[in-house]
């Protein structure tokens, strides 16, 4: 019989300190993703119709006064908040996609493919075209309003859909696409009655752009991050119990319920901004959270950081690309992600399938 | 100190599980084996002493102390529940796992103590080899244990071990239920197993609480419960109990 006392010291210390250089692994790739994501940034302001070399770009932003008038413009007004906006939206679907993921236990969830993204595009075109308020008060904030009220409504119709018995998580994702479907349809029908202008607004969104960022909306987003990012920090060791399951984490002191409600509150929140700022934007949300997946492991403390991260230098990237496959032409970035997003999210599919045989 | 329970019912919908349930004054280092055919309300007793559900009637005292006068995460931190085993696909290693149960939802930092205290725990489980492995890739047994350590990390007044040993080998099953008895006397705290296995409740057991369509039937001393024809009735076996090479208890059951 093993006595509790009865301890290995040696093979303790080995334990110790192999999870330790694992915590060191962590920080340092941590610390490289924000380098490449800073290098990035760089690049898609040297990126454009008016091309400017690394070092040029690098002047401007750290030597401003030095500067020419033109060179100024070019970087500060036009491309940086492009260039931020970018990482902004793309870590605020990282961690979307992240929480979601996590707190319905399902790896296809993100706020695209389980509808949040075209129920907020169609609070937004309520907002654009009839000029309705969902939330009353809401005042300049009323287009972004909308969309969260309507994202707000779908995560909770999702929310009581799963505490329904028996829906896997390929059920969840075909109700999601019920709720493209639906809301699709409900923009088709505000865009039939949609003046020329209102129109070229919705087509916006629904594309998805970076073309309309700003100062303004980059600060919009920035303080929602972080309003929401720490306090799905503070959660991070309830969020990762629950990855072992509703009841071991119940059995741990969890609150499962409020957990999940507040948690869907802040993705809400997260995807509605995003998508408020620069149209629906797919799968950002689900392939960010699966590279952090594949490099840290779950564990929140390593899991949300690099989700915000990996959604961040997608988005980047997307970024240059838009304006780098034909010079002179800027593409829509939801095309894009969605284009190189769907083989992800079949070989998903596939690889539920297998599990679920075994 | 000691656990006592009276007039527990637990209905759910119009099913009533747990109906007048009580049971005697547990006592400190020492463990009670929970037995009982599926479907008794086992691990509905289990849930309810841990407050996960509200009992409609009666009350649990913990050294004289009503546990609904408590909240939720203080009743938790003193009665450590291990649910049955878990199933997870997640990218979670097995040292996460046990970490997340020694911290408690407490802070982000982990101290020098915290990693220690878990290596320690998994070397003492006998699973420092499977630190690293993912939790989704680990056998049925091999997720067992690394509940059961899970739960023994966490400093309590009581643990409640829903079938720690369902899913282990013979030699495993030895371990596991040496070790839960033996941190049990040392540290001085209540213990009750759910368990299905009569002869390792035999074995390990210093008291046995027998629960049938959700009563408590009997409970005493095993060999006093093993041998009461109850035990019969409610299994809806014929028992013979008979005594090992060793001198130990035996329970022999027959379907006919």
């Amino acid at each position: 019989m093993t006595a509790i006392s009865d301890i290995d010291d040696d093979a303790v210390s080995k334990l110790v300190d192999n999870y330790q250089s694992r915590t060191y692994r962590r920080v340092i790739l941590l610390l490289a993703a924000i380098a490449l994501l800073a290098f990035t940034v760089v690049i898609d302001i040297m990126t454009g119709p008016a091309s400017l070399s690394f070092v040029d770009v690098l002047a401007v932003i750290f030597n401003p006064s030095g500067a020419s008038v033109q060179h100024k413009v070019i970087v500060w007004d036009l491309r940086l908040p492009i260039a931020l906006m970018a990482i902004c939206v793309g870590a605020m679907l990282g961690v979307a996609g992240a929480e979601m993921q996590t707190i319905l236990n399902n790896p296809l969830a993100d706020p695209f493919t389980l509808g949040l993204s075209s129920a907020a595009s169609f609070g937004a075109a309520l907002a654009i075209t009839l000029q309705w308020s969902l939330i009353p008060g809401a005042g300049v904030f009323f287009v972004t309003g909308n969309a969260f009220a309507m994202a707000m409504v779908t995560s909770l119709a999702l929310y009581a859909f799963t505490r329904l018995r028996g829906v896997t998580p390929e059920a969840m994702i075909l109700v999601g696409i019920a709720m493209l479907f639906t809301f699709n349809a409900l923009l088709a029908l505000l865009q039939y009655g949609a003046s020329e202008l209102e129109l070229a607004q919705i087509i916006f969104w629904q594309l998805g752009s970076l073309a309309r960022a700003s100062w303004g909306k980059v600060l919009t987003c920035v303080i929602v991050l972080a309003i929401v990012v720490p306090y799905f920090m503070s959660r991070s060791w309830a969020l990762t119990s629950l990855r072992m399951g509703e009841e071991k984490a119940a059995s741990l002191g969890v609150n499962v319920s409020f957990l999940r409600l507040t948690v869907l509150a802040g993705v809400s929140l997260l995807a509605a901004v995003a998508v408020s700022f620069v149209g629906a934007v797919a799968f950002v949300g689900l392939v960010g959270p699966h590279i952090a997946r594949i490099i840290v492991g779950e564990d929140q403390r390593g899991f949300l950081p690099f989700s915000a991260l990996a959604g961040a230098l997608i988005m980047s990237g997307t970024s240059i690309a838009s304006k780098a496959i034909t010079p002179g032409v800027i593409y829509p970035i939801g095309m894009i992600t969605s284009l190189i997003g769907i083989p992800f999210f079949i070989s998903l599919i596939l690889s539920q399938r297998q599990r679920h045989w075994q | 100190m000691s656990l006592t329970a009276n007039d527990i019912n637990v209905t759910f919908g119009t099913r009533t599980v747990l109906q007048g349930t009580g049971f005697a004054a547990l006592k400190i280092g020492q463990l009670t084996a929970l037995i009982g055919p599926n479907a008794a309300g086992k691990s509905t007793l289990f849930r309810t002493i841990a407050g996960l559900i509200k009992s409609n009637t009666g009350q649990i005292e913990l050294d004289g102390q009503d546990l609904s006068k408590l909240t939720i995460q203080q009743r938790l931190k003193r009665i450590c529940f291990m649910p049955q085993s878990f199933t997870a696909n997640a990218a979670l290693s097995v040292f996460d796992v046990v970490l997340m149960a020694q911290k408690q939802l407490r802070g982000w930092r982990v101290s020098q103590a915290d990693m220690t205290a878990v290596a320690s725990a998994l070397d003492a489980a006998g699973i420092g080899h499977l630190a690293d492995a993912n939790i989704g890739d680990l056998s049925g047994g091999q997720a067992q244990m690394v509940s059961v350590c899970q739960a023994l990390i966490r400093h309590s007044d009581v643990y409640l071990f829903d079938e720690p040993t369902s899913a282990l080998d013979l030699r495993h099953q030895l371990d596991v239920m040496g070790r839960i008895k033996a941190t049990m006397r040392e540290r001085n705290t209540i213990g009750i197993v759910a368990m299905h296995d009569l002869n390792l409740a035999a074995r390990y057991a210093d008291h046995l609480l027998l629960i049938g369509s959700g009563r408590i039937l009997a409970q005493g001393r095993p060999e006093t419960v093993l041998s009461d024809p109850l035990i019969a009735n409610t299994y809806d076996v014929v028992v013979q109990t008979g005594t090992g090479p060793r001198k130990e208890l035996n329970v022999h059951a027959y379907a006919d």
